[in-house]
């Protein structure tokens, strides 16, 4: 329990999916241009969550003609319209940097089963 | 001039219209109340008394109480006198709440900064300090020559050296209010707020536009 609770609450969002670092994940992120507004998918793999409460950030990486992009988003930001899990990873660490070294197949993670 | 008194809650942050992430101080404002108002005509100057927390009587020093009795209000644990530019907009005894500001309002937010203790130079001036290396022995944080020689064979006053550092009154101009909710008695300040949590923190309206404005400067 926060001191700050009072206002972090009305923040928090109970529509997100449990994902963890590991997870093949589609984010459906809220693009404006000009007036109007679409809806983007970033598809690729969460390499970490960070913080807490309304201040819990996750990073998705994922490799982009052949050069790696990452993006990370606030869990609790309204401009993600959709989480979609899309695999679940099994992985023995919390923040996946190794992954930034490898390429090709060293890269992928192996499913949960 | 328009002020309040509240306690400092902590910070956290919120998300604008634009889905953009704001850095928020949470300021938490119940019970603030006027105490003296002084005027021009008997105090020859013009301001206002701010008034936060109870006291109990038997606590309450004989000057506090005579005080509180004049002005009809109840001893407080904090009074802080607010100078104000033209009449204060309060009577004695009237409750202040968050409602005074608005959304967008620029403020002043007056507070007493977290106590560092004894620290040196590099923390308290700022100062460089001394090489990592290169014949350095043991004086990477220390301030170096702090004189000349046999004239003056001083030391001058004003000096920066190690000593006491933090626990000051301080006053941060120009925060935005990024929101002011009576209902909750909360004031969201963008930015950060002198002093610890919970400590008292005055929030009041801008003091440098008000006077330069005034004098016809502005």
């Amino acid at each position: 329990m926060n001191p700050t609770d009072i206002v972090d609450q009305q923040y928090l969002r109970d529509d997100i999916p449990n994902f963890s670092p590991g997870d093949t994940i589609k984010v459906h992120v809220k693009v404006k241009e000009g007036g109007r507004e679409r809806v983007q998918v970033f598809q690729g793999a969460v390499i970490r969550r960070h913080g807490a409460g309304v201040r819990e950030t996750f990073t998705v990486r994922k490799v982009s003609f052949g050069v790696g992009v990452e993006r990370t988003f606030p869990v609790h930001s309204p401009v993600i319209d959709l989480i979609e899990p899309v695999t679940r990873g099994d992985v023995r660490r919390a923040k996946l940097y190794y992954l930034r070294d490898r390429i090709g197949k060293a890269a992928k993670i192996k499913e949960k089963r | 001039m328009k002020g309040i008194l509240g306690k400092k809650v902590g910070m956290t942050q919120i998300f604008d219209e634009d889905a953009r992430v704001v850095p928020v101080t949470v300021v938490k404002v119940a019970g603030c109340r006027v105490g003296q108002v002084k005027t021009l005509e008997t105090d020859g100057y013009e301001a206002m008394q701010l008034c936060l927390g109870e006291k109990k009587r038997s606590k309450a020093t004989k000057p506090e109480i005579g005080h509180a009795k004049k002005y009809e209000i109840e001893p407080a644990r904090h009074t802080v006198e607010v100078r104000s530019v033209g009449p204060p907009p309060y009577e004695s005894g009237q409750s202040v709440t968050a409602d005074i500001f608005a959304d967008g309002d620029l403020v002043d937010v007056v507070g007493v900064s977290k106590g560092k203790g004894f620290t040196g130079v590099m923390k308290r001036h700022n100062f460089a300090g001394q090489r990592a290396s290169h014949g350095a022995h043991r004086i990477h944080r220390h301030p170096g020559s702090i004189g000349m020689c046999a004239t003056p064979s001083r030391v001058f006053k004003g000096k920066r050296m190690a000593g006491r550092h933090g626990a000051q009154q301080t006053t941060v101009h120009n925060l935005t209010i990024v929101a002011a909710d009576p209902e909750r008695e909360i004031i969201l300040l963008k930015g950060a707020v002198p002093g610890p949590k919970g400590g008292l923190v005055l929030v009041r309206g801008q003091a440098k536009k008000k006077l330069l404005k005034q004098k016809g400067i502005l």
